[in-house]
C-alpha cells in the first residue's frame, strides 16, 4: 500500500507541473500590472502632446525644459530636500536609540512604548498629521516646514526602529563582552564593535526614510504652512488638471527613488545570510 | 557601585530622547485630539467643552455613517483583491523559483514599487483611466470602442483598482516571509503520504502562511481606511472616503471638533483591527503547536 503511494508520488513529481505554468503566467501578469503605470509615466514624459493619449506623437524634451523653468516647482524641490534631509537625521537620532532600548533595556511600559513607536507603520498618515496639527494649534505654533519635519520624524521613525532592531536581534552580544574583557571602554565598544555591525542597517533605513519623506503627503498636508513640498506642489497642480510637466518631474522622482531604494534594500539585507568569509 | 550607577545613567541617556519624543509627538497629540473631539463649534471658534454631540452626529447623520460604511467596504475590497493577487505571486516566488538569486531579484522587483512615490503611483491611474487617458485612447485607436468612455474613472472601481495596485507589494512582503519559513520537508512529507498537491496546499501550506496573510491584509485594510489621496485623485462624488471627510473638516468645512471625533473613530477602528489580527495570529500559532 505504502509502496504504491510513494511510487505514485515519485511519478507525480517527475511529470511537468501544470501549476507551475499557471502560476508563472499569473506572476508575470501581476509584475506587468505593477510596472506598467510607471512605464506609461516615463513614456509620456517624452511624448510631444499636451494630453496623455495614444498613439504617441513624437519625441520631445520640452516637458523637461518647462519643468526646469518652473520656479515654483524648483522652490518646492528645494523645500522637499531640506525637509527630507532634516527629517531623516531626526528619525536616526530618535530611531537608533529606540531600537537599542527595545532590544536591550528593561523598563516599565516597554511594551506600550514599542507599540506606540511602531504604530505609524499601520496607522494612516492622516491621523498622525491631524493629531499633531491639533497639538501645534493648542500650543500656538505657526505651521511651517519645521512642523512638517517634526511630523515626518514621528511618522517615519518606525522604519528605522524596525530595521535597526532586526539587525540588533541577530547581532552576537558576545562580541561586545569580548571587547569589554579586552579593556574597551563602553563608548569604544560601541563605536568600534557595535556600530560597524549595524551600520548598513542604519544607512539603509535612513535612505528609506529619506525617500519616504521626500514623497510624503498625508502628514505634510496638515502640517505645512505657506511653503510647499514637491509632492504637495504636484498634488495641488493635479487637482487643477494634468500637464505633461508632471510626467517629467515624476520620471525623475521615480528614477532617483528607484536608485535609492535598490541601494537601501541591498544594505538592509541580512549580511549573515552571505556565505562566511572563512 | 559607581560603575553600575554610570551604566544606569548611560541607559537613561539612550532611553530618554526616544521616550521624550514619543510622549511629546504621539501620546500628547492623541490626547489633545481626543480632547478636541468633545469641543463645541461656535462659528468661527471652537469652545472647550465635554459633550458627545460630535459623536452623536456621526452616528445619526447619514452623511457620515454612509461614508464610514463605504470606507469599510472599499478597504475590505482592497484588502481582498490585493490578497488574491499577492498570494499566488508570493507562492510562485517561494515554491516554484529554485534559483535563490533569481528569487531574490524577483522579490526585490515586487517590493521596490512600494517605496516609489505613492502620489505618482496614484496619479498615473488618473492618466491611464481618464476619458482622455491612455486606456481610452488605446481602445478607440484599436477600434474596440467607437468613442471614449467615462466609466473607468471617478468611481469606486477606480479607487479600489488604484489602492489595490498600491498595496500589492505590502501584502506580498509578509506572505513571502511566512511562506519562506515553512520547512520544505513538511510539504514533501505530505506528498510522500500520497496527498495531492491541492490538498497539501490547503492542509499544510495555507494554514502555515496565515500569519503572513493576516499581516498583509491588516496593512492593506488599515492604510486604505485612512487614505484621502487616491479618492481625491481618482474617486468621484460617490467614492468619497472617511479621510476625505476628515480632511474637509480641517479645511473648507472648518469644524475641527467634528474632524477630531472622526479621526478618533478611525484611530479606534484601526487599533481594533490591529489587535484583532494580533490575537488571531497568536491563536493560529498556538493551534499549529
Amino acid at each position: 500500500m505504502s509502496a504504491t503511494s510513494s511510487s505514485l508520488a515519485a511519478r507525480r513529481r517527475r511529470r511537468p507541473d501544470p501549476a507551475f505554468w499557471l502560476l508563472a503566467g499569473l506572476a508575470t501578469a501581476i509584475l506587468a500590472f505593477l510596472y506598467l503605470p510607471v512605464v506609461v509615466l516615463i513614456i509620456f514624459s517624452f511624448n510631444d502632446n499636451l494630453v496623455t493619449t495614444l498613439p504617441l506623437k513624437g519625441f520631445t524634451l520640452h516637458w523637461y525644459q518647462a519643468m526646469l523653468a518652473n520656479e515654483d516647482m524648483l522652490a518646492a524641490i528645494g523645500n522637499s530636500l531640506y525637509v527630507a534631509t532634516v527629517a531623516t537625521a531626526l528619525t536616526l537620532i530618535i530611531g537608533v536609540p529606540a531600537a537599542f532600548a527595545i532590544d536591550r533595556a528593561d523598563f516599565p511600559g516597554k511594551t506600550a512604548f514599542r507599540r506606540l513607536v511602531m504604530l505609524p507603520l499601520t496607522l494612516p498618515g492622516i491621523i498622525t498629521g491631524i493629531s499633531m496639527l491639533n497639538m501645534f494649534r493648542m500650543l500656538g505654533f505657526n505651521l511651517s516646514l519645521e512642523t512638517v519635519i517634526m511630523g515626518h520624524g514621528t511618522a517615519l521613525v518606525a522604519i528605522v526602529v524596525t530595521q535597526v532592531y532586526a539587525r540588533l536581534q541577530r547581532f552576537d552580544r558576545r562580541l561586545e563582552e569580548a571587547s569589554g574583557d579586552l579593556g574597551g571602554k563602553p563608548w569604544q565598544t560601541f563605536l568600534m564593535v557595535t556600530l560597524p555591525n549595524i551600520r548598513s542597517a542604519v544607512i539603509g533605513s535612513g535612505l528609506l526614510a529619506f525617500t519616504l519623506s521626500f514623497d510624503e503627503i498625508p502628514v505634510t498636508f496638515f502640517l505645512t504652512g505657506r511653503d510647499n513640498t514637491l509632492p504637495m506642489y504636484i498634488y495641488s497642480t493635479l487637482r487643477r488638471g494634468i500637464t505633461p510637466e508632471i510626467n517629467a518631474i515624476g520620471t525623475i522622482i521615480v528614477v532617483v527613488s528607484l536608485g535609492l531604494i535598490f541601494l537601501s534594500i541591498s544594505l538592509l539585507r541580512d549580511p549573515q545570510r552571505r556565505p562566511a568569509a572563512r | 557601585m559607581r560603575l553600575a550607577t554610570r551604566r544606569r545613567l548611560a541607559n537613561l541617556g539612550v532611553l530618554a530622547p526616544p521616550l521624550f519624543w514619543t510622549m511629546l509627538f504621539m501620546f500628547v497629540p492623541y490626547a489633545i485630539m481626543f480632547a478636541y473631539s468633545f469641543y463645541r463649534k461656535q462659528f468661527p471658534i471652537f469652545i472647550p467643552d465635554i459633550q458627545f454631540g460630535n459623536y452623536l452626529l456621526l452616528l445619526t447623520d447619514p452623511q457620515y455613517y454612509t461614508v464610514l460604511l463605504r470606507t469599510l467596504k472599499i478597504a475590505l475590497l482592497v484588502a481582498l483583491a490585493s490578497l488574491l493577487l499577492a498570494y499566488p505571486l508570493a507562492y510562485f516566488l517561494v515554491f516554484k523559483i529554485h534559483s535563490p538569486r533569481l528569487r531574490a531579484g524577483l522579490y526585490m522587483a515586487v517590493i521596490v514599487p512600494l517605496w516609489v512615490s505613492y502620489l505618482l503611483r496614484a496619479y498615473t491611474w488618473k492618466t491611464i483611466l481618464g476619458s482622455q487617458g491612455v486606456l481610452n485612447s488605446f481602445l478607440v485607436w484599436t477600434g474596440t470602442l467607437s468613442e471614449p468612455t467615462d466609466l473607468l474613472l471617478y468611481n469606486q472601481f477606480s479607487v479600489v483598482l488604484t489602492l489595490t495596485y498600491i498595496f500589492i507589494p505590502f501584502v506580498v512582503m509578509p506572505i513571502y516571509t511566512s511562506l519562506e519559513k515553512i520547512p520544505r520537508n513538511l510539504v514533501e512529507a505530505s506528498h510522500d503520504c500520497g496527498v495531492g498537491p491541492l490538498h497539501t496546499f490547503l492542509q499544510v501550506t495555507l494554514p502555515l502562511s496565515v500569519p503572513g496573510i493576516l499581516a498583509g491584509v491588516t496593512f492593506a485594510f488599515c492604510l486604505t481606511f485612512g487614505d484621502f489621496v487616491a479618492p481625491t485623485l481618482v474617486g468621484g462624488p460617490n467614492a468619497t472616503m472617511i479621510a476625505s471627510v476628515i480632511q474637509s473638516q480641517f479645511g473648507t468645512a472648518l469644524n475641527w471638533p467634528l474632524g477630531a471625533a472622526l479621526s478618533i473613530v478611525v484611530l479606534i477602528i484601526v487599533l481594533a483591527i490591529i489587535s484583532l489580527s494580533d490575537r488571531f495570529e497568536r491563536t493560529g500559532r498556538l493551534n499549529l503547536g
